[in-house]
């Protein structure tokens, strides 16, 4: 008899942590990221053409040329990539070089949010069916990439960038050589 | 006050949302099938394992987002060049992690979904024997 009593407190017991254990899962916040898994994978190989008339396109051989990069994957339809231009813009006069991949874009529109936001790219390619997006996992717009010289992917940002992002995204550039 | 009120209703009726699309078409093979069936039914039982990431509940053979759209037109293209639905997969987990399949594996992660209902079912029997035993 007694031990049947212990037995059941113990059912109590893991009923109890079971329902703290929901309670602490359901009071998170959701993470809707999902994070890329190439990190610290080189860039695959691809090649885009121009997007923009007064740019070059964009490939892996040059995220490969030495120099680490910031990647931008923006469109000029994401309306987040309005809210970073600025944040680019200051990444741009840091130093930081930055290429851009605009995906599922025309030209005119391109130009049009370009010439309204700024442009702070070197390189601009045309990913039109977002092959490249997902060869680097990435998993929507705005998300920036740091490649390092020998065209290696070491970090990602995922979201529009926000003024408290830019030391860390500078940080990380260093990191990767610069 | 009415007809004000009545009025912002109407005008709310025709407004168009600002939504992020792009005005670009669909990919070639976002929603044209392949023209071989069974490598179009391949496709189709990937398509339906893979996470849309722009809607994470639903795959990407059922929704309708340009990224969704623009994976089926991957996957087909991939399928028509007779790449392995394992190895699309695959390439996928690489880059996105397991979240993008919905096919349940076995792995160092999940092995106790898989290893827990056999256990259950094992002290099961050991306590039912036990109760017979005692009874008989």
């Amino acid at each position: 008899m007694k031990t049947m009593r212990w037995t059941l407190w113990g059912v109590v017991v893991l009923f109890a942590a079971l329902m703290t254990l929901f309670a602490w899962q359901l009071s998170r916040p959701k993470d809707d990221f999902v994070e890329s898994t190439m990190i610290g994978k080189p860039v695959p190989e691809f090649t885009l053409e121009a997007a923009a008339a007064d740019r070059p396109g964009l490939s892996s051989v040059d995220l490969a040329d030495g120099t680490p990069k910031l990647m931008n994957i923006f469109a000029s339809w994401c309306v987040p990539c309005i809210a970073e231009a600025p944040q680019l813009a200051e990444l741009e006069r840091a130093g930081a070089p930055i290429v851009g991949v605009a995906i599922r874009d025309t030209p005119e529109d391109l130009v049009a949010f370009l010439q309204r936001n700024g442009n702070p790219f070197t390189r601009i390619g045309a990913d039109n069916l977002s092959e490249i997006q997902f060869a680097i996992g990435s998993s929507g717009v705005p998300e920036t990439f740091v490649i390092d010289g020998k065209g290696i992917i070491r970090y990602q940002h995922i979201g529009d960038i926000r003024e408290e992002d830019i030391p860390v995204l500078l940080a990380k550039l260093k990191e990767a050589g610069a | 006050m009415r007809t004000g009120f009545l009025f912002v209703l109407i005008a709310a009726m025709f407004a168009a949302p600002v939504a992020a699309q792009d005005r670009m078409p669909p990919a070639p093979y976002a929603y044209r099938q392949l023209d071989d069936p069974a490598l179009e039914a391949k496709a189709q039982a990937l398509m339906e394992t893979i996470r849309c990431l722009k809607c994470q509940s639903q795959s990407i053979a059922d929704s309708d987002a340009q990224m969704a759209g623009d994976m089926r037109h991957e996957i087909r293209t991939r399928i028509a060049a007779g790449e392995s639905p394992g190895h699309i997969r695959k390439w996928l987990i690489d880059r996105y992690g397991n979240y993008v399949s919905y096919k349940p594996e076995v792995n160092s992660v999940t092995w106790p979904l898989f290893v827990i209902p056999l256990v259950l079912l094992v002290v099961g029997l050991l306590l039912m024997r036990h109760r017979f035993r005692k009874s008989a």
